[in-house]
């Protein structure tokens, strides 16, 4: 059995029919095709997969694609504006946030969301906003570094 | 060398792709008619398998095949334990990619099914039928050695997979004449590395061509072609391993695993692509864990501190089959690090590997010199405590003098240099360790108690030379390789045999390129991790890549630079002897306005219009380095800590690092490593280990159960550095991927038990949860009465 469902990812609008079991992450790297968004755990632990769903912060393992229907889905691959890296991802690169890359877009996105709610945080509260996504290489300190330089910019907005 | 660029904290090149979501990883990959792989894993920790029934499987929508291992045979070989550690009575047990007859462990590999889809393989592997009759299990290392444990191989007594020795100096002497010997029993539990990337591999195999392409998440791509050839009876000609964007290791992707070999195998059978994935869950019960060791330990002193001898015993959980590399782990990495920073008159180990039913233990960050460190570190926080002195004078006290180029150890490695006091003493003035101490000595507050903890290291990096890789019964080498080529524009390409997931390789090694041939770093790209396209090497793991690697490439450049000189020479129409050469220029001595760029040399060479004599067309050389020796990167860490001594809660209030590595490339990589290691080595002070029930169930089987640090429970790490450069290496380096976890369990548990020190608490089995913290200091209560 087979449900359509109509979701747009990063300003592309998606018609499919899909098995209402698909989760929104498999609908966005098998489907769609966009890989950026990355599954690290079974158990919603990890925040490799986090999307922003009508601009919200959502772990797309967590979510079937049809609830996504008539959804817009902002990953990773959308958040440049071009060739103009996002501020937050500037910030990643320049702090040296990353350094296998697996986490980082699940990262960058759950960041997002933590400058939309929290514009200018202090250290703790990165801290505490973060502890949903597991990085396994920086140990976090640099992550902190990042977020913290892309407060105060538009890193929050849409 | 140009300090403007060796040496400096430029943003890494890899990442643009990275943080923009283009980058590649295996399980990213789509190919035209790719099918997909999902494996049937034991649920029992040791049984008979009765009878298979794939019937109902392979009628499943959607599914392709299902093989069980009766269709392997003669097919696929068992994995192979590529480390056959001499004169230790090794005993392989056969791994076999699907299990035969009788499962090991919870995880080990029973049937594979092959769907149109992921989801309708996953579907099918529940229709499959096995019969198992249970047999009792065990997976602690000690008690699978104990006489009446379950025998998890028929051939092989005792569950022992090898009793391997180190010895040196005359222990019974040195615990003769000691005034003091302090004994504990420490046990180094059972981790999960838990690189964020999930294993994967695709497998295309063309009937057309025999020849099979399999991209992996491997640290080693050519280890695994090689390996593979052995399993698939595949000559390494027709195989090629790609190792795309790899997520993180941490030495779990070291071993080649049954599953990869399966996935050729089905793609093999089937003549079409096939992609297998692992789940989150199917990582923590199949790929392999790190640690695992049970240590008992004895160190004989004098009564003013001075270290006589040491003397242990270590029962080191295998699991259920020798992965890859696993038999040096506990042994040669491990056994001969027990000096450590310190003169140590004698040492005398026992170490014992044993088959249990868990998971494969491999190399997990640090490999080996973390339990070395740990155990040592630990018994001069015992030995201060007996001798009511400051542990950072009994360190001092048994430190090696520094020294510049080698120093011989009771173990008969030569260290290549060090400054373990200059270290310590570094450390100590950072913190303000005296006033640490005094506020400390104030006593605790609202019952509150703080602990200061020590770790100074020494370990051993860029493994190593070849010649010794052959003598310890590694089967393979342990040079690197390097080629690099000038395009005519001037830009460069570069391709090593190394593989890096993670460490930044790619920026690092264009500064090296950048800082002897005088290029932009952003002009310098490399390739690694191709079996197809770039030269034979042996892999990234035990901080090798930078220290052989990276001597490799330094040795290449200045073979351009050579070349290039004689290429200069001539267009200025000067002698070779009269060139001089700095940063990107040759020019003739005293005339720097007469030059010619690497650039111009480049063109010049690819064009070949006016070429010296006698000279080949082409700007592009290549090195095999073979080591000399190994490196040995060191430091000293401290840890203050908060205990609450109504909860047990502990808090990690400061952390201090200094390593040394050597000249440092690229600053700011250096300290990533630093921060990683540093954490994933708190992790296993204080929340991270996988448990097993009675049962041999993995208890800890997901993200879930298993303690992960996070960034909210870390404070910022405060990161030092002094320089000593390897007397060996062409650039000084040492390598600095594994440090921060190789000090950091030793520092973090010391400091809690020092904060537990007035309350009368000495050893406290790790990870130090609340609960296990606030039951010793319960006992320890009881006890005083």
């Amino acid at each position: 059995m087979t449900v359509p469902v109509s979701i747009t990812v990063n300003g592309q609008r998606y018609d499919r029919e899909v098995e209402p079991r698909l989760l929104l992450v498999h609908f966005l790297r098998e489907v769609v095709g966009s890989t950026g968004t990355k599954v690290g755990c079974d158990t919603s632990q990890c925040g490799a997969c986090t999307v922003l769903m009508d601009g919200v912060s959502l772990k797309s393992c967590t979510a079937l694609a049809v609830q996504a229907d008539g959804a817009e889905v902002t990953t990773i691959e959308g958040l440049a504006d071009g060739d103009a890296l996002h501020p937050l991802q500037d910030a990643f690169w320049e702090k040296h946030g990353l350094q296998c890359g697996f986490c980082t877009p699940g990262m960058i996105m759950a960041s997002h969301e933590l400058l939309r709610v929290t514009p200018d945080p202090s250290d703790a509260q990165i801290r505490h906003g973060l502890e949903g996504n597991m990085c396994r290489c920086t140990g976090y300190q640099n992550i902190v570094r990042a977020v913290r330089q892309a407060a105060g910019t538009t890193a929050g907005q849409p | 060398m140009s300090t403007r660029i060796f040496g400096s904290g430029i943003r890494r090149r890899e990442d643009p792709r990275l943080i923009t979501g283009s980058a590649t990883y295996t399980d990213d990959l789509t190919l035209p008619r790719m099918v997909h792989a999902a494996m049937l894993r034991s649920p029992h920790a040791h049984a008979r398998i009765t009878a298979i029934d794939t019937s109902k499987a392979a009628a499943a929508p959607g599914v392709i095949a299902v093989y069980t291992h009766a269709d392997t045979e003669g097919g696929l070989q068992p994995a192979p334990c590529a480390w056959l550690l001499p004169d230790s009575d090794l005993k392989i047990a056969s791994y076999h990619c699907l299990a035969k007859d009788v499962v090991r462990f919870a995880g080990d590999i029973v049937a594979v099914v092959v769907a149109e889809s992921r989801y309708q393989a996953e579907d099918a592997l529940e229709l499959i039928d096995v019969g198992y009759e249970p047999l009792p299990a065990v997976t602690d290392p000690e008690a699978a050695a104990a006489e009446g444990a379950p025998k998890l191989h028929d051939e092989i007594d005792g569950n022992q997979a090898f009793h391997w020795k180190v010895a040196g100096g005359d222990v019974d002497a040195a615990f003769a004449g000691a005034d003091v010997v302090v004994k504990d029993r420490i046990v180094q539990q059972r981790l999960i590395p838990n690189a964020m990337e999930p294993r994967a591999a695709l497998a295309s195999f063309v009937g057309a061509t025999g020849e099979l392409t399999v991209w992996n998440t491997t640290q080693n791509p050519h280890i695994v072609r090689f390996l593979t050839s052995l399993v698939l009876g595949l000559s390494e000609d027709k195989i090629r391993v790609i190792a795309p964007e790899v997520g993180g290791g941490f030495g779990s992707k070291i071993a080649a695993y049954p599953a990869d070999f399966l996935t050729m195998f089905c793609s093999r059978k089937l003549n079409r692509p096939v992609k297998w994935t692992e789940t989150r869950s199917e990582n923590y019960q199949s790929t392999t864990h790190g640690r695992d060791h049970v240590q008992h330990v004895e160190l004989a002193a004098k009564n003013d501190g001075t270290v006589l001898g040491l003397r242990c015993t270590v029962h080191a959980g295998m699991g259920a089959y020798l992965s890859t590399a696993a038999p040096g782990i506990p042994t040669i990495l491990h056994g001969l690090m027990l000096s450590g920073v310190y003169t140590l008159p004698a040492v005398h180990e026992d170490v014992y590997g044993v088959y249990t039913n868990g998971v494969p233990v491999e190399a997990y960050r640090g490999a080996g010199r973390p339990e070395a460190t740990f155990m040592l570190e630990r018994m001069m926080d015992v030995l201060a405590a007996r001798l009511d002195m400051d542990p950072a004078d009994v360190r001092r006290k048994n430190m090696i003098p520094k020294f510049d180029d080698g120093h011989e150890v009771v173990t008969t490695l030569k260290y290549d240099s060090g400054d373990y006091p200059g270290a310590l003493d570094k450390v100590l003035s950072h913190a303000d360790y005296a006033g640490l101490r005094a506020k400390q000595k104030a006593g605790p507050a609202n019952g509150t108690y703080t602990g200061l903890g020590l770790a100074t290291y020494v370990e051993i990096c860029g493994l190593g030379p070849s010649q010794v890789a052959g003598a310890i019964g590694f089967q393979g080498g342990l040079w690197e390789s390097a080629i690099v080529r000038f395009h005519p524009s001037g830009k460069v390409h570069v391709f090593i045999g190394a593989s890096p997931h993670g460490q930044g390789e790619e920026t690092t090694f264009a500064q090296i390129v950048g800082s002897e041939l005088g290029v932009d770093p952003q002009d310098v790209k490399v390739f690694h991790g191709d079996t197809d396209n770039t030269p034979m090497g042996w892999g990234t793991y035990g901080s090798r890549t930078t220290a052989v690697g990276g001597a490799a490439l330094a040795l290449t450049a200045r073979k351009i630079r050579d070349k290039a000189k004689v290429i200069a020479a001539h267009l200025l129409e000067a002698a070779v002897e009269d060139m001089d050469y700095e940063d990107g220029k040759f020019f003739v001595k005293g005339a720097p306005d007469q030059s010619k760029t690497i650039g111009d040399i480049a063109l010049m060479a690819n064009v070949a219009w006016n070429m010296p004599e006698g000279v080949e067309a082409g700007l592009e050389a290549s090195t095999f380095y073979d080591p000399p020796n190994f490196t040995f990167p060191f430091g000293a860490h401290l840890a203050v800590v908060e205990v609450d001594a109504e909860t047990g809660a502990v808090a990690l209030k400061r952390y201090v690092a200094l390593d040394d590595c050597g000249p440092q490339i690229n600053p700011v990589i250096v300290e990533g490593q630093v921060h990683g290691g540093v954490v994933q080595g708190v992790g296993q002070a204080l929340w991270e280990e996988a448990v097993y029930d009675e049962g041999g169930q993995l208890v800890t089987g997901s993200m879930l159960d298993y303690a992960l640090p996070r960034a909210d429970l870390l404070p910022d790490i405060e990161v030092l550095s002094t320089v000593t450069p390897s007397p060996h290496h062409p650039l000084g380096v040492k390598g600095i991927g594994e440090a921060g976890t190789i000090a950091s369990t030793a520092a973090v548990y010391n400091a809690v038990m020092d904060a537990l020190r007035p309350l009368g608490v000495t050893s406290v089995r790790m990870p130090l949860t609340p609960e296990r913290v606030w039951q010793a200091i319960q006992d320890a209560r009881q006890a005083k009465g």
